[in-house]
């Protein structure tokens, strides 16, 4: 069984588990309650706190628990929209983020915001002069993944940030779900407001995230109830996720050192499908994650190549897994100016520390045979 | 580390056999749900599985069911979410003085944005009345959320009444089922309720888990988009392992249902009976008939309540005053304030609430540690 699709989600590490047991089965109390048992959940709640801001160089008040990447992106983009909404209505964004990201803008739009979608160009980026020139007075947010969770493109959230942070009234965020643990990212960069961690994509348990929320930045909350995460997000605590999660971006950092592996491994794909005649490389040459590897076979059916690969046990995806359902193009791919039979026909290959050499040469052998195959009947099609 | 746990209505402890079905989930299928290959495809069972337990708990249909990050979470769609989506047909709520902040705190929240919300006072026994809520009642009225049992009192509200009421009425009807589901048989039908929230973690499920039981027609805002999940009611990556937990929670509350009720009726009544004998004084808050068979709150006549919460602890008795979910917090209860206003007993009151591994020995240690203690801070005062 070879696991290629770690972007939709990946296992939870053994040693996670183990933390996710042993907090479930010890530390079960709530929280909130004043006796031991709720206090000796509320200390390991600290302690994981505590232990997740350090890796970050963030202060614990800041990591405010949420149930995952959706709900870290609705409750920065809605929360901020809302919150400072008599200061303005405009939002900036871009046309390749996450639905999780679009879907909240949209809401907003029927809200009666007005948002902008920048475009990219040909590799999936975003421009930080665009996002300067499209910046307006009543302009309250800028909100900009950090890695694409289709194609793989590391967006300049740095350089965005270096010029948000001279524009006080202006809120930055950043999914950063996807570029977590293999792309770095400076948290403390004075010009990133928000920034959305998921669990379920760093082999932490699903259902377990954080949002940074630097201090001094005010939200609306999207849950309303018992105060918890200082009131920005209400809900019983999942103590045993959010100490499972502590543990698994601890041993996910740790791994950095594998990541110019793992940029290997993604060279090679690349260098397979750069040269191979009916395939379209979307992952771009330079700038982009260590895991992600995107390519397009104009004509054939994802579905076919995916399903084939299932048979000789690999399991790769089309898309993100949130919108796989559609058999529409990607969105992501119509923004890079690719046609539509490319954007309707991309498979995506994500990798993680676990990921062997062998495996990515089986998947290579089985792809080399299979496609020429496909190919070769819809080039008797179009013929 | 408390050696008996009577905090029940805070939190439940994770049964180990949901935690062995949780544990084999996430080391045997890393599947998204979303994903079409075999991984995924086993996912979609596990959670389809949930959905089909959750639904058949309280005699739903699967499609019914959003599963959500827990109670919160639900109760906050089924009062904002819904006010959001049906704001057109009108802009008056109506709610109890006793609901959990879960809910109260939306419809605060609705307020602000120009919402007219009543908060429906109950009697001393903490129960609201029909007739009120029907007084209440306006052709603006959207939605009627009331609470089915309360979690600090055990005091059961009137809902298949309530319902009934509604069934002439545009307004939907919401019930805040946390602290029943799992202990009553449920069924949306009989209760005719709209939307009927519940959680995992009271049911010695995992937490961060619950579902939003919504009937057909009825129309939500979601607070999370951004995915196909929950027929976009409730976008991000389903919690696969968590869903096979709660799969495993239900069946085994529903299996155990009617034992564990009339066990636990037996240890609040052996409980009152202990205190009664011991002549400890004190005040049972909520109703003496229409409760919850878990939750006991009484009041001790002086005694503050903060050190005789940290006494308790100190012999080993973990019980709460209150709800645990106002975070740390040792207000007066909002609930007992609406059921006596300032009296003083609602600064002394403690909730003690047993669970289905609590033995009667343990009634009877609870009862003599009180006493002790209760004897020991008379003689300091
Ligand atoms: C870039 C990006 N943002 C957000 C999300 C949503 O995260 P979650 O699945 O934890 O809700 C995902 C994953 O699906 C993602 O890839
Ligand atoms: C009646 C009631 N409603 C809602 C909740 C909130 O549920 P959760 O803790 O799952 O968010 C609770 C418990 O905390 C409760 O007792």
């Amino acid at each position: 069984m070879i696991y290629l699709d770690n972007s939709a989600t990946t296992q939870p590490f053994s040693e996670v588990l183990q933390t996710f047991q042993d907090a479930s089965m010890q530390y079960f109390g709530n929280p909130s309650s004043l006796h031991s048992a709720g206090m000796n959940a509320e200390q390991l709640l600290t302690k994981a706190r505590t232990a997740t801001a350090k890796l970050f160089s963030i202060d614990p008040k800041e990591v405010v628990y949420t149930s995952g990447g959706t709900e870290g992106n609705n409750l920065a983009i809605k929360g901020t929209a809302l919150e400072h909404v008599s200061r303005g209505r405009h939002l900036i964004t871009s046309q390749v983020e996450h639905p999780s990201v679009l879907e909240a803008f949209e809401q907003l739009e029927n809200a009666g915001f007005e948002v902008t979608y920048l475009p990219v160009d040909a590799s999936g980026r975003v421009s930080p002069k665009e996002v300067q020139h499209s910046l307006r007075k009543d302009t309250t947010l800028v909100s900009i993944m950090h890695v694409n969770n289709e194609i793989g493109t590391v967006q300049p959230v740095e350089e965005i940030a270096d010029i948000l942070q001279h524009v006080p009234h202006t809120y930055f965020h950043v999914d950063h779900v996807q570029g977590v643990g293999k792309v770095s990212l400076d948290f403390a960069h004075p010009g990133i407001d928000l920034c959305t961690v998921s669990g379920h994509k760093v082999h932490a348990v699903k259902g377990t995230g954080f949002l940074y929320v630097r201090q001094g930045v005010s939200l609306s909350p999207l849950f309303h109830g018992g105060k918890q995460e200082q009131s920005l997000r209400s809900g019983t605590e999942n103590v045993p996720g959010i100490a499972a999660l502590a543990k698994a971006l601890r041993m996910s950092l740790e791994r950095s050192d594998e990541l110019d592996r793992l940029e290997g491994l993604k060279r090679r794909l690349m260098f397979a499908f750069q040269e191979m005649p009916g395939a379209v490389v979307n992952t771009p040459d330079d700038a982009s994650a260590p895991h992600i590897f995107n390519v397009a076979f104009p004509g054939v059916k994802p579905e076919v190549v995916i399903q084939s690969l299932a048979k000789k046990g690999i399991h790769v995806s089309t898309k993100s897994a949130c919108a796989s359902k559609l058999q529409q193009a990607s969105p992501v791919l119509l923004a890079l100016g690719r046609d539509v039979e490319t954007a309707t026909s991309a498979i995506r290959v994500s990798l993680c520390f676990d990921t062997t050499e062998e495996e990515i040469d089986q998947l290579l052998k089985a792809l080399h045979e299979c496609l020429p195959e496909f190919l070769e009947v819809m080039g008797a099609k179009n013929a | 580390m408390a050696s008996i746990y009577a905090d029940h209505a805070a939190t439940t402890p994770l049964d180990p056999s949901v935690a062995e079905v949780m544990y084999e989930e996430m080391i045997s299928n890393p599947g998204n749900p979303s994903s079409i290959h075999s991984f995924g495809r086993s996912a979609r069972k596990t959670v389809d599985e949930a959905r089909r337990q959750a639904a058949s708990s309280i005699g739903a249909v699967p499609e019914n069911i959003i599963f959500t990050s827990g109670g919160t979470e639900a109760d906050n769609l089924a009062v904002a979410g819904f006010a959001k989506a049906n704001e057109a047909r009108g802009r008056h709520i109506i709610t109890t003085k006793i609901e959990h902040h879960a809910v109260l705190h939306p419809a605060e929240a609705l307020e602000a944005l120009g919402f007219d919300v009543d908060y429906i006072d109950v009697d001393e026994s903490g129960i609201v009345s029909v007739k009120d809520i029907e007084a209440a009642l306006r052709e603006d009225t959207i939605l009627v959320t009331v609470m089915h049992g309360n979690n600090e009192t055990g005091a059961l509200q009137p809902i298949a009444e309530i319902g009934a009421l509604l069934q002439e009425h545009q307004a939907a009807f919401h019930t805040d089922a946390v602290q029943t589901f799992g202990l009553l048989d449920l069924n949306v039908d009989e209760l005719k309720v709209d939307m009927l929230t519940a959680s995992a973690h009271k049911i010695y499920g995992p937490k961060g888990a619950g579902f939003l039981y919504v009937r057909n027609h009825i129309q939500l805002e979601p607070a999370l988009r951004g995915g196909e999940q929950e027929r976009r009611r409730r976008a991000g990556t389903e919690n696969v392992a968590q869903l096979a937990g709660v799969s495993k929670a239900l069946k085994l509350a529903d299996t155990h249902k009617n034992e564990r009720y009339e066990m636990l009726a037996d240890r609040s009544a052996q409980f009152v009976q202990a205190l009664m004998e011991k002549d400890i004084t004190f005040q049972l808050n909520g109703p003496q008939h229409e409760r919850l068979p878990h939750i006991v709150n009484v009041s001790f006549q002086g005694v503050s309540v903060e050190p005789l919460l940290v006494n308790l602890d100190l012999a080993g008795i973990a019980v709460s005053s209150g709800s645990a979910c106002t975070a740390g917090s040792v207000e007066p209860s909002h609930v007992l304030k609406a059921m006596y206003g300032d009296d003083k007993r609602i600064y002394s009151s403690v909730r003690f609430s047993f669970g289905r591994d609590t033995t009667a020995e343990e009634i009877d240690q609870i009862a003599e540690s009180l006493e002790r203690v209760l004897q020991r801070m008379a003689k300091k005062a």
